[in-house]
Parts: structure tokens; sequence; C-alpha cells
């Protein structure tokens, strides 16, 4: 590890200083405020200081790669096809193209006033990670991760999913580019989001049900991590969150950054300044870094991230990481993670299966070190509440993992109202649609009916 | 997390007594190879997994590794991971493990804790290692840990006198050999194929050529595990490697008993287990 590039780990000394919780950087951004400068042009201005240089394997304490022996080597390699591949303007020209003439980015962004209503009044505007082909901002990452498995010379990819979502990705791309595909998931997963497992064995990938532990999204990276252990000469293992060993958290976030960065010029565009607050919600982290990280040098915006509070922190049915973990390693990083006393991984609880996951990316962690971004909890009534409202309001269905995101709206507007900035841009992250969710949702909607009648 | 943590210790680290080292070259002195046997704490329950730790070393096991159970053991196959999870439904602690250490370390063979990682930062390395050595606990194979992340436990190891076992890899490249090799104490482990653990039909063909490789860049010990399960494959290891590891043969018994299959008393069978590959060690000529 000595080799590696760790432009984070000089960071949180100064960061430290900013005991308000807002700046990470200012010193490095200065004088004027930041006007809508082109990125690359930013980058340069910014320094090797900037909180957003963090390129792994360390994000101040967290991170690294506590894997097996046996996985070294395939992350050595991924790692170093990765840099090759950044340097190598084919491989970005390539994925513009896939964004562009698949995806259908750049994701619009809508300013929703009725909903806002329900924020006090703030404005808001949601980033549509939902119309993305596959619907959610899964496919960004897996794009990108495909386009290297080729460049790898690899004929089979693995994946683990919780929701479907990034199974759901991951069988689409394998579809596209014409390589085997293997999906774990959690048997618990495969019963909530059966109408996912359907799509991915229509894409033509083989689902395995992982009946181990929780049987859950925890369980499915286990099970994934063996199957890549046993065949790594054949096979890459596209991982779908921030998480995980280096180069995960760096790689995917690397993929994931397009949704701020076309965000923040979006707003800039429709508002003439930055947003206020941008929020998204945080199962391992990556729709949440994906739209933080080009802000992370603009000091004046906050970042707030939303975990899933499930029945309440206070109940210890949640997996609200930051907000109610404790550092450790889990799935090859060193960052937060739900654990007891003896470091045995706690169950997590959501009705959320994208954000039921024990763990979070280490990047998530060190933000929150450094007070640069704050996570806080939503409960599934808050988060159902919020995900009712948007259908109402603006004809949108959300992700229920979406719905932590607006629900932190509703909070994080009213709160700026009350403490008398009603002009306040909250920016959320719509990262995905709630096709998947209608059943749960109509059991969770009807299930209140009788309650109430 | 530098190459400091790795390369160059503490010139007295050097002088630290390996037990398992010293075990080994003893049976290496008999003319074989030595036998190590895993069984994870708890399972079937605290009392009975310490009972057949020390059935394994009257029946022959050379070096004894108790596992800590962990609810995400990655390294592992299914019949570990059913018998781990049974354990800590049953309510198995970390700290039974030191319990089981203390109670299988006078059984006269040196006691090697299997864990992986986080069970041991959340107790806190230093004190872990304080106390695995108070326990009698000869050292720890860490099979989620690799050097690089190390560093704690490298000073912990030096400060406490113990054995420290990292894993090599048919993929690992000769730098890591070197590294692994460097960094280790009492043996390295070698991982004769790439998967989990698990019986096996055979031993995988990289692994006498991994052994050789792990030795050439400087492993004093190197012994070879994941899917030993057979007299015959185990004298195959034998012969060119320091020692044979057995683990999920040895954990099946006492499975197949727990599961209630006719006739079973777990601890007999797992008896007549080791008499088996402890015999298939001694036919190896070195
Ligand atoms: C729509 C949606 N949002 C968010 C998530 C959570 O993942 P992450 O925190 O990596 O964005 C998922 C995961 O399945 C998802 O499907």
């Amino acid at each position: 590890m000595t080799a590696a590039p760790d432009g984070a780990r000089s960071v949180p000394d100064h960061a430290h200083e900013d005991v308000d919780g807002t700046a990470a950087a200012s010193s490095t951004t200065a004088a004027t405020p930041p006007p809508p400068v082109e990125e690359a042009a930013m980058a340069e201005a910014m320094g090797p200081t900037r909180t957003a240089a963090g390129s792994g394997p360390y994000f101040g304490d967290f991170g690294g790669r506590f894997v097996p022996e046996a996985l070294i080597e395939a992350l050595d390699e991924l790692d170093a096809e990765y840099s090759k591949a950044k340097a190598d303007p084919a491989f970005g020209d390539e994925l513009a193209r896939l964004h562009l003439t698949y995806t259908g980015r750049p994701s619009i962004i809508t300013e929703v006033p009725r909903f806002a209503a329900h924020c006090g009044g703030v404005r808001v505007i949601l980033k549509r990670e939902d119309l993305n082909h596959t619907g959610s901002h899964k496919i960004n990452n897996v794009l990108g991760q495909a386009l290297l498995t080729k460049r790898l010379g690899k004929k089979r990819v693995i994946a683990e999913t919780g929701a479907g979502q990034h199974g759901v990705a991951t069988a689409t791309a394998a579809a596209l580019f014409d390589l085997d595909c293997v999906i774990y998931m959690g048997e618990e997963d495969t019963r909530r989001q059966a109408l996912n497992v359907a799509r991915m064995r229509l894409l033509g990938a083989e689902v395995v049900p992982v009946s181990t532990g929780s049987k859950t999204l925890k369980d499915a990276i286990n099970e994934a991590l063996r199957d890549w252990v046993t065949n790594v000469d054949t096979t890459n293992y596209v991982f779908g969150t921030v998480a995980g060993p280096h180069p995960f958290p760096a790689m995917v976030r690397d993929f994931q950054r397009i949704i701020g960065v076309e965000a923040r010029q979006q707003v800039l565009d429709l508002t003439g300044r930055l947003p206020d607050v941008v929020a998204a919600c945080v199962g391992g982290g990556s729709n949440a870094i994906g739209i933080f990280h080009a802000f992370l040098d603009d000091p004046d915006v906050r970042l707030v991230g939303l975990e899933a509070g499930g029945d309440g922190v206070d109940t210890g049915r949640h997996a609200a990481t930051i907000s109610g973990g404790a550092p450790g390693v889990l799935h090859g990083a060193r960052s937060f993670l739900l654990q007891d006393e003896d470091g045995q991984t706690i169950e997590s609880h959501s009705i959320s299966a994208g954000l039921d996951y024990p763990g979070v990316g280490p990047e998530h962690s060190w933000l929150s070190s450094i007070h640069r971004a704050e996570y806080r909890p939503i409960t599934d009534a808050q988060a159902m509440e919020a995900f009712r409202l948007l259908c109402r309001t603006e004809g949108i269905i959300p992700a229920i993992e979406s719905s932590h995101a607006l629900a932190g709206a509703m909070q994080l507007g009213r709160e700026a109202v009350a403490a008398g900035r009603p002009d306040t841009t909250i920016l959320v992250n719509l990262s995905g649609r709630g096709d998947k969710d209608v059943e749960t949702a109509a059991a969770w909607f009807s299930l209140l009916d009788e309650g109430e009648s | 997390m530098t190459d400091q943590a790795v390369g160059t210790q503490d010139p007295r680290a050097r002088d630290v007594r390996s037990a398992v080292g010293e075990r080994i070259d003893a049976v290496r002195a008999a003319g074989r190879a030595a036998l190590v046997g895993y069984l994870p704490v708890g399972f079937p329950d605290v009392e009975t997994s310490v009972r057949a730790a020390r059935t394994m070393v009257e029946q022959g096991v050379d070096v004894v590794e108790l596992g800590v159970p962990y609810s995400d053991p990655v390294m592992d196959g299914p019949l570990i991971q059913k018998a781990v999870e049974s354990a800590l439904g049953a309510g198995v602690r970390v700290r039974d493990t030191l319990r089981a250490v203390e109670a299988v370390a006078g059984a006269g063979a040196p006691v090697l804790v299997m864990t992986y990682w986080n069970p041991v930062i959340r107790y806190g390395v230093d004190a872990f290692a304080r106390d695995l050595a108070s326990a009698g606990g000869a050292g720890m194979i860490t099979p989620d840990l690799i050097p690089d992340e190390a560093g704690e436990w490298m000073t912990a190891s030096d400060r406490y006198g113990l054995d420290r076992v990292f894993l090599v890899a048919p993929s690992s490249t000769t730098e890591r050999l070197a590294l692994t090799a460097r960094a280790s104490r009492g043996f390295v482990y070698a991982a004769s194929t790439m998967g989990v653990t698990g019986t096996r039909t055979s031993v995988g063909e990289h692994a006498a050529r991994l052994v050789a490789d792990t030795r050439r860049a400087g492993a004093e010990h190197v012994c070879v595990g994941l899917g030993v399960s057979t007299a015959d494959q185990a004298a195959e290891v034998a012969a060119y490697a320091d020692g044979v590891i057995v683990g999920s043969a040895f954990v099946r018994p006492l499975v197949e008993a727990a599961e209630g299959s006719p006739g079973s008393d777990g601890i007999e069978r797992l008896a007549a287990v080791v008499r088996d590959l402890a015999s298939g060690v001694r036919r190896a000529a070195v």
C-alpha cells in the first residue's frame, strides 16, 4: 500500500479546523465564490488538498483491503486496468457514448413545487436518476465496470444485489456485452423483490438465492466473494456500491460522480446559484457519493446522507450504519458498520431492500468524521409518507430507497424555514423509480388503511 | 499500513520464540510433516468443542487451530459456515474462544486462534493479543488480514511473543510471497487452491509449486491447507510441505453427529478421522 497515491490522507488535518462542519477545504477555495466553471478547470484551481481528491485505498482512517490474499492479485489487476482506462480517452469516449445513447444521460432535473410545499415551502429540485434505463443510478457504475471487464479479457461477471436494481443493471450490461452473468441475492430479498428476479432472468442472468446468515445483501456479498475467490481467473466482480476493498470505493464513486457533475451545472443553470443542501439516501453509499462528490469543495453546500432508520435507531431494528454503528471491518474495508460487542455483524432492518445493509462505504465514514457531510436516519414510516406525497403531488413514483432522501428534504426544508432561511434550495437525488416497490407500498398502505378504519 | 509495519520490524522481534515453529521443527526432526487440525469453538457447544480439540491432540494432531465463530466467514465453505452459524446461534462469544484456548493449551500441542479480523479489532488488537498470550495461546491465523494492513497486529504479536500466520495463494506474486514470508512467524499458510474451505477430491496441483515458491521467497515453514481430507492426500502433501492443515474433514463428523446421523458419537468419529490423517503424514517420507 505504500506506493498507492493517497491524496485523502493529508486532508483531515485541515478539515478538522472547520468546527462548523460546513467547509473541509475552504482555505483552497478561498476568496471568490466558485463560478460555474468547467470541471477540469475547477479541479486544477483547487489543487491537491481538495476534499474530492481522495482516490483510496484510504480515506482518512477508513478503507483499505481487508480480504483474503487470494483476491489481492485480482484487486491489483483491476486497479491497474482501471488506472489505464482512466488515462485512455477511448474508454471515456465509449462510456460517454453509452451514457448518451443507452442510459439516456444526462438525466434531467425536475423542480417539484407541490412536493416542496411539504418541505416548509423551500425550493426542491430532483435529480432524475429514476429515468435512467433500468430505473436507477446503478447503471452508471455497471457500464463502467462492464467496459473494464472487456478490457480485462474476462467473460464472466458476478454481482450481489439487494433491491435487485444493481442485479438488473449488471444483467443488462452482461446482455449488452455478451458476458455470462451470475447474480447473488439474499433469499429474503428474492421474495421482497420478486419482480426484479424475473427481470434478471429475462435478461439471461442466473440468479442464485443465498440462504446463509441473514439471507439478505450482506450474505449475498459473502457468497459473491466466495465465488470470486474460486473463479477469479475468468470472472470479474461487478460490485454495486462504494463499499468493499480498494479499488471499489474510489472506482464506483468515479463512475457515479457524473450524477453530481451534471446536477451541479443543471442547478446553476436553473437557479443561478448552487443548492444550499444536497440530500441523498445511503445504503452502501453510491448514489450519495455520486451526487456529493462534485460539491465536496463547495464549502457552502451542505451534504446530507439519509440512512435507513427502519423502526427507529433506538429500537435496534434499522440500517443506519453511521448514525447507529461503530468503526470496524466488513467486506474488505474499514468503515462504520452495525456490530455487536463481539464484532459480529448485526442484521440490518429496513423496508427498503436497497438500504438494508449493515455497512457503508469508507469515504462516507471519512466525510462524516471530518464533518464534511452529515448523516441522519429516516424511519420506514417517514420514508413511506414521503413516497406517498411524491406520488400524489408530482405524479412521480419514487423508489423506497430514494424516498428516504425525500423524507430528509421534508425535514431539512422545514428546519431551514424555522431557522429563517425560506429561500433555501434543496437538491435531492431521486436515485430510482418505484416500479419494483409497488407491491411493498400497496401492502404498507393497505395495512395503514386497516389500522385507521 | 506501510512497509515499516511489515519489513523493518523491531529487531528484537527476530528473537521472539515461535512455539509453532519449534513444534514443526521437532516433528521434522522425527522425520515427518506436522498435522494441523482446525475446529471452530462452540460447535456443537463450547464444552464439546474443547473435548473435540483435546481428542485431536490425543489422536495425533501436532498443532491446533481454534476458530472464532464469525458472522461473515467469506473464506469458508458450506460445512464450516453451518458449524459457526450454529455456534453463533447458540450464543458463543469471543471470550469463549479464549477460555477454550486455555482449556486446550495443556493438551500437548500449541494452539493457534484462527479468526477473521473484525472480532479482534472490536476486542482491541493489543488486548486480544495480551489475553490470548495469557490464555496460553501460541498465536493467530488471520484469513482476511494481509500483512499490508497488519501494522497493529505486528506490534502486538511481537510484544506478547505470539506467532502470526498469514496466507499465500496460488495467485500471489513473488513480491507478495516475500512480503508474507517476512511478516509471518510460525509458518506461512499456503492455500492449495483458489477457493474456500471444504473437502475436495484432489489437492490443487498448484500446491507443491506454491510451497517451493514460498520457501524460495524466504519462508522457513510452509503448511498447506484447503481441501485435505484423506490420508492419501495428507501423505501427498506431507511429502513436500512442513505441515498439512485439515479443517472441514475434522468438522464433518461433528456436523453429522449434530444432525443426528445414525450411530454417531461425533467425537469418536472425529478420533477415527484424525488417526487416519495422522497415519497419512507418517506415511510420507520427508
Ligand atoms: C434506487 C436505489 N437507491 C439507492 C440504493 C442504495 O445503494 P447506494 O447507497 O449504493 O446508492 C439502491 C440499491 O439497491 C437503489 O436501488
